[in-house]
């Protein structure tokens, strides 16, 4: 089936099998692999991708459904295709020590980014809270939430002092 | 100035850049020109004769590219799954090794077991085929627990091993210890059960194969934490692929935990098929397939005596252990509940006699093997549960029995009545800190608040010693290790002054690039992003026994350490050369060869330019270019230990266990990168408090199907379950290697569980309560406080 | 996954007709189906896609009652103005359902329809008394769930959209799965001027009421007002994290934990 999307800022066309899920989209047919697959009862979190502007898990989504969205996996944030510098929340988890193997760390950044979207002054609490779809195996969740705090500070902060420019 | 990336920073990882941006390289990720897909058929049933398989309707589909069975493997000859330990029962005869063949035939002994491999060209064609292959099984009863298993009658796992007893094992003497127990003014005991947990690293496993005609080499993309090691065993005793035809890569590995340093059955299938096949084959693990094929953890049925005298020192200690095996020997299985658990029971106190035996036991379930920790958690559960039981009849306060008792640091080196010689450490200096941390004085107040509330609040400590930096290969060899436990490092510094390490750890997640740099730098003078360190790939590592037992810091680094010193004393030979004087006024500091009081020196980029473009050089007395390579064995285990304490508040309505405060004092020999020490002790602390709280790998009894078979019903650790744990390291050197170091990696796990049941129990001791199994799940406790009645104090 | 052919329509009466083909299956946020055809335990024909029907969507209030369309997703029911001020308790059960993901995607509709003896809204349902409008009737709570995964829809039945009656107070209180995190036992209470509803879900193969509940918080709407009732374990859902007499207890528990929420004003 035809499918029209646009990922990581890239018009996609592809021909795909109904079945197809999004994250085997992403990792299959884009070869944009930092998506990961964790599990097989979507819990673990490491598949989250934004469509539309808000966090899904990929491996529980057709393809076909995402027709006509936007799709930001990983990749997209920064490097290639997302311009050259790191989100603030890659970089939070970088000082933060917020991984250690890696696996999660897409996942848990893309839902990191939405929560930061959607809190402006967190307690640790509410990471805390948040992060109930977003397993990790390595950290003990410490350095993730410390991390998430310090990366939606560094993204609010940096707003306020872009709307401040424009003003 | 100090080096700002030496031993002591807390730099950044280096390695993060790749994976906050998706780039990363895991074996799932990995594509290659024709590849296949493959699905394993596995066993539902616990225990069945195998009677056949029809493969008809699967080979009938268009894309299915091959169905092969364990029959086939047989009739290529393929080699069963060895075991890398062969442990001695008390009777002195070895333990009994029944084959493991790598894909069932005749028989299944546990749900999971695999039986048929499909191949096609498209995964979900693979698991289509895979439904559509029928397997005739002649069900037969299963036993899943070890006391069931042990009994007259059960049935057996393996025909010629009827009581399904692998090995009696044991350790310490006897009859000192019996002695020890006539003479007690007063005897504790507790029986205890270790639940049994599934590690599941958030990567799965997953295996590649490809064999080049052509050259007639094999290569293997594993998602392992010992490619070296898979190497040798799936090459020399599986598959009979000579060691220079074949070459095994763990690329970038998403979480170990033990669960990924077996060479497992999947391995060499996928091998052994794509080589048969001529095409490459990718089998990569759902996650309900790592529950049922991940090697599984703990699962131990204890009792245990301590004799005190009448001031409640400890006179022995006497254990009976039934440690579950699962349905065959795993790679390590039958050393972890004997060699690393029996050794570790005196912990850091002073009990002259101990005596321990073991019963290794076989049963149809998914085999056992270590996971962090491995025997050493369940030996400092047992004893630190012990030792709190013991207090409480005793009447004594749980900090002073444990004074009492504990290893004074002046009399390190200290030997154990169980094989062991702790070489450093300072167990009261790490109580002490850790009561301080904790606030352990001021708990009754807060106590107190929570009673106000309708909550029981408890506080519990634990100390603990382990042993790793595995190992000592002349010690491992006498416990029966079948491979050496060196470890080994190459050294390669390029003509321009940049240095490639190339080690035989493996790294998944521990951030050796940036710790095993900070050793180079702090030698070497130079910072460590010119430095890179390769790992997990056998084409390119010339030897290594991978990392797990916390042995990489502690063997693999120390490897690395004597190949930069052996860099610097050929760079000391270079620059007496260039700068004319004795190489015994040479001196190297700072990344500087400077003859003593002189201002003659030269830079460490400038004696490698010359090792590599020796015009002026000493060529008669000294080979160019400068690489150096060590093989590193330890003369000891290393034994970090420490004391942890926690506070826990219960909810006696709905049994609900809030783990409120989590304090670990730690000596693990010097500390290279502080930050990633927090780190490795915020994980293990949390996979120990989930195997105290909430995780439990559960079998049916009477069929065997394991029914916390996915994340739906095993209860995995989450954000919200931990507190912000407080960690403070109080190191002592090890003696015994150049750096001083211990290991880290393990210690939380081991230090947790026993932590966080003794507070929990000291929640519920009002009531009573003495003894609280794991994981202190709500229904178990509100059970515990429903049978236990009003509390003591209100009666 | 199975392949089968995927349908998007845009209006309630196309979707109506593509449901009633051989093995066709409706598809809301697929947090359950997608899972369970991951595991080949669905294989459904045909899927209609019914995100594409923006006469399923929409919240809401006409007088004393709350309509939310049945592809309403629940961060929709978490975050609306409108639903915080009819039926605050609603949206915080919305809150409160799987993750912030699974929030992104699952709808009221899809729960409804799958019936899982663990979802929260039934228990919405069932304790605000709501009705559910589909493409040909209107099902009230009390005839909606007949059973595990059982519902009174016919094959082809499409729900439209749920109409809460606005209580004068509510709240809902769940004990989670350690593991899952699906509820093990979840009550709405809700007091309404004719009366007090008490809605448990988790406890049984589907979600039930407790008359003998209502009845004492009818005369006294206090926690204190539940001492005495008990629920009888035999009947009720047990599994390795829940027995059934652990969760007959939790039912008084989060009884009476909802009824001090909702008393409060926290509702």
């Amino acid at each position: 089936m035809e499918l029209k999307l646009n990922v990581n800022g890239r018009n996609i066309k592809a021909d795909v099998p109904t079945e197809m899920l999004l994250v085997e989209l992403l990792r299959e047919r884009l070869g944009l692999t930092g998506t990961h697959i964790g599990c097989d009862t979507s819990q673990c979190g490491a598949c989250v991708v934004h469509v539309d502007g808000v966090s899904v898990k990929s491996c529980t989504m057709l393809a076909v459904a995402a027709e006509g969205t936007r799709v930001v996996s990983i990749e997209g944030l920064s490097g290639p295709g997302g311009g050259n510098a790191l989100h603030p929340m890659q970089v939070a988890f970088h000082e933060n020590h917020g991984l250690q193997c890696g696996f999660c760390t897409p996942g848990m950044i893309m839902s990191a980014i939405d929560f930061a979207g959607r809190h402006t002054a967190p307690t640790e609490a509410e990471v805390r809270h948040w992060l109930e779809g977003n397993m990790c195996r390595c950290t003990g969740y410490q350095n993730i939430v410390a991390s998430i705090l310090a990366g939606t500070a560094a993204i609010h902060a940096e707003t306020s002092t872009s709307s401040m420019e424009a003003a | 100035m100090g080096n700002v990336t030496g031993i002591g920073a807390s730099i950044l990882r280096k390695e993060d850049l790749r994976f906050i941006t998706g780039r990363g390289n895991y074996v799932a990720d990995i594509k290659l020109p024709g590849m296949t897909f493959a699905v394993f058929v596995r066993s539902p049933h616990a225990h069945a004769k195998l009677l056949g398989i029809d493969a008809t309707a699967a080979l009938a589909m268009e894309g299915v590219v091959a169905v092969l069975t364990g029959a086939d493997m047989k009739a290529d000859n393929v080699g069963g799954i060895p075991c890398g330990w062969g442990i001695t029962g008390k009777d002195g005869l070895p333990m009994k090794e029944p084959p493991h063949p790598a894909m069932a035939y005749e028989k299944v002994r546990h749900v999971g077991d695999p039986v048929a491999l499909v191949i096609a060209e498209t995964v979900d064609l693979a698991r289509l085929a895979a439904d559509s292959v029928v397997v005739d099984y002649e069900s037969l009863p299963a036993v899943v627990g070890v006391l069931e298993a042990l009994r007259p009658g059960a049935p057996a796992v393996f025909e010629d091993i009827p009581d399904n007893l692998c090995c009696d094992w044991e350790i310490g003497d006897r009859a000192a210890t019996d002695k020890a127990f006539a003479g007690a003014a007063h005897v504790a005991k507790i029986s205890l059960v270790n639940n049994r947990l599934v590690g599941n690293p958030m990567e799965p496993r997953a295996a590649i194969a490809q064999y080049e005609r052509a050259t007639d080499r094999t290569t293997l993309w594993s998602t392992s934490q010992f490619p070296h090691v898979v190497k040798l065993l799936m090459g020399n005793f599986v598959l009979g692929i000579p060691q220079h035809k074949l070459r095994v890569v763990a690329p970038d590995v998403g979480g170990g935990f033990g669960v990924k340093q077996f060479h497992y059955a999947e391995e060499a299938v996928v091998t052994w098929a794509a080589r048969r096949l001529g095409v490459p084959v990718k089998w990569v693990s759902e996650r309900s397939e790592g529950f049922v094929s991940d090697a599984q953890g703990r699962d131990h049925v204890s009792e245990a005596e301590l004799a005190l005298d009448e001031t409640g020192k400890f006179l022995g200690l006497r254990v009976r252990t039934l440690a579950n095996m699962g349905g065959y020997l795993s790679t390590f299985g039958p050393n972890i509940p004997t060699n690393l658990y029996g050794p570790l029971l005196a912990g850091v106190y002073t009990t002259p006699a101990i005596y321990c035996e073991v019963k290794v036991v076989f049963t149809n379930t998914v085999p056992v093997d270590a996971y962090r920790g491995a025997g050493r958690p369940e030996a400092t559960f047992l004893l630190e549960r012990l030792v709190d039981v013991a207090a409480s009849d005793m009447g004594m306060d749980r900090v002073a029995i444990r004074r009492h008792n504990m290893i004074q640091t002046s009399a390190y080196p200290y030997q154990t009545p169980v094989m062991m010689e702790y070489d450093s450490g300072d167990p009261s200096g790490c109580l002490d800190r850790a009561l301080a941390l904790g606030d352990w004085d001021g708990f009754a107040a807060r106590r107190a608040e929570s009673a106000k509330r309708g909550k029981y609040r408890g506080i519990g400590l634990a100390t603990y010693v382990e042993a790793c930096g595995l190992a000592p290969s002349r010690i491992a060899g006498r416990l029966g290790a079948r491979g050496g436990l060196y470890e080994s490092a190459t050294v390669r510094v390029h003509a321009t002054g940049d240095v490639t390490v190339l080690i035989g750890t493996h790294c998944h997640g521990q951030g050796h690039e940036t710790t095993f740099a900070q050793i180079v730098s702090d030698k070497l003078g130079i910072p460590a992003d010119k430095i890179e360190v390769v790992f997990g790939d056998t084409d390119k590592v010339q030897f290594g026994m991978g990392t797990y037992g916390s042995r990489s810091l502690s063997v693999g680094g120390s490897a690395l350490a004597k190949s930069v010193d052996k860099v610097i004393l050929k760079g000391r030979k270079i620059a007496a050369h260039l700068l004319e004087a004795g190489e015994p006024d040479i001196v190297f500091e700072d990344g500087k060869f400077s003859v003593a009081g002189t201002d003659r020196s030269l830079r460490f980029d400038e004696i490698c330019l010359a090792a590599y473009i020796p015009h002026n050089y000493p060529l008669e007395v000294l080979e160019p270019g400068l690489e150096e390579q060590s093989f590193y064995d330890p003369i000891n285990f290393t034994f970090p230990g420490g004391a942890h304490v926690a506070e826990v508040e219960i909810d006696p309505d709905t049994g609900t266990v809030d783990l409120l405060s989590y304090v670990a004092v730690d000596d693990i020999g010097t500390v290279i990168n502080p930050m990633i020490v927090a780190g490795q002790l915020h994980g293990g602390i949390t996979q120990g408090a989930g195997q105290a709280l909430c995780e439990s790998a559960v079998y049916d009894d009477a069929s065997g199907q394991l029914l916390s078979g996915s994340f739906m019903d095993y209860a995995m650790p989450r954000a919200d379950i931990m507190p912000n744990m407080k960690i403070l390291t109080h190191s002592t050197r090890c003696t015994h290697n150049d750096l001083g170091v211990k290991g880290c990696g393990e210690v939380g796990t081991i230090g947790s569980p026993a932590t966080v049941i003794n507070a929990v129990v000291d929640a519920l001791s009002p009531l009573g309560i003495t003894h609280v199994d794991m994981p202190a799940a709500p229904n178990r406790i509100w059970r515990l406080i429903q049978a236990a009645g009003l509390p003591k104090a209100a009666e | 996954m199975q392949g089968f052919t995927y349908h998007r329509p845009t209006s309630v009466a196309d979707a109506v007709v593509l449901l009633q083909s051989e093995g066709a299956s409706g598809i809301a946020g697929g947090m359950t189906l997608l899972p369970v055809m991951k595991h080949r335990l669905a294989t459904p024909l045909a899927l209609v896609d019914l995100s594409g029907i923006a006469a399923l969507g929409g919240i809401e209030v006409d007088g004393e009652t709350l309509t939310i369309g049945a592809m309403v997703r629940h961060v929709a029911v978490a975050d609306s103005p409108v639903v915080a001020a009819a039926i605050p308790a609603l949206a915080a059960l919305a809150a409160g359902i799987g993750d912030p993901a699974v929030r992104n995607r699952g709808t009221i509709g899809g729960v409804l329809a799958n019936a899982d003896p663990s979802a929260d809204y039934p228990a919405a349902v069932a304790g605000l008394g709501a009705t559910i409008v589909t493409d040909r009737r209107e099902i009230a709570a009390e005839a909606m769930f007949t059973g595990l995964f059982a519902t009174v829809l016919a094959p082809g039945e499409l729900i439209v959209a749920v109409k809460f009656p606005v209580p004068l107070a509510a709240a809902y209180a769940k004990f989670r799965s350690p593991a899952s995190r699906y509820a093990i036992v979840g009550v709405f209470v809700a007091r309404f001027a004719a009366g007090v509803r008490v809605a448990v879900t988790g406890a049984r193969p589907s979600v039930f009421r407790v008359p003998e509940m209502e009845a004492a918080l009818s005369a006294r709407f206090d926690p204190a007002a539940l001492a005495g009732i008990a629920i009888p374990p035999d009947g009720l859902n047990g599994d390795i994290h829940a027995e059934p007499a652990f969760r007959a207890h939790l039912v008084g528990v989060m009884a009476a934990r909802a009824v001090a929420a909702a008393g409060s004003g926290a509702a």
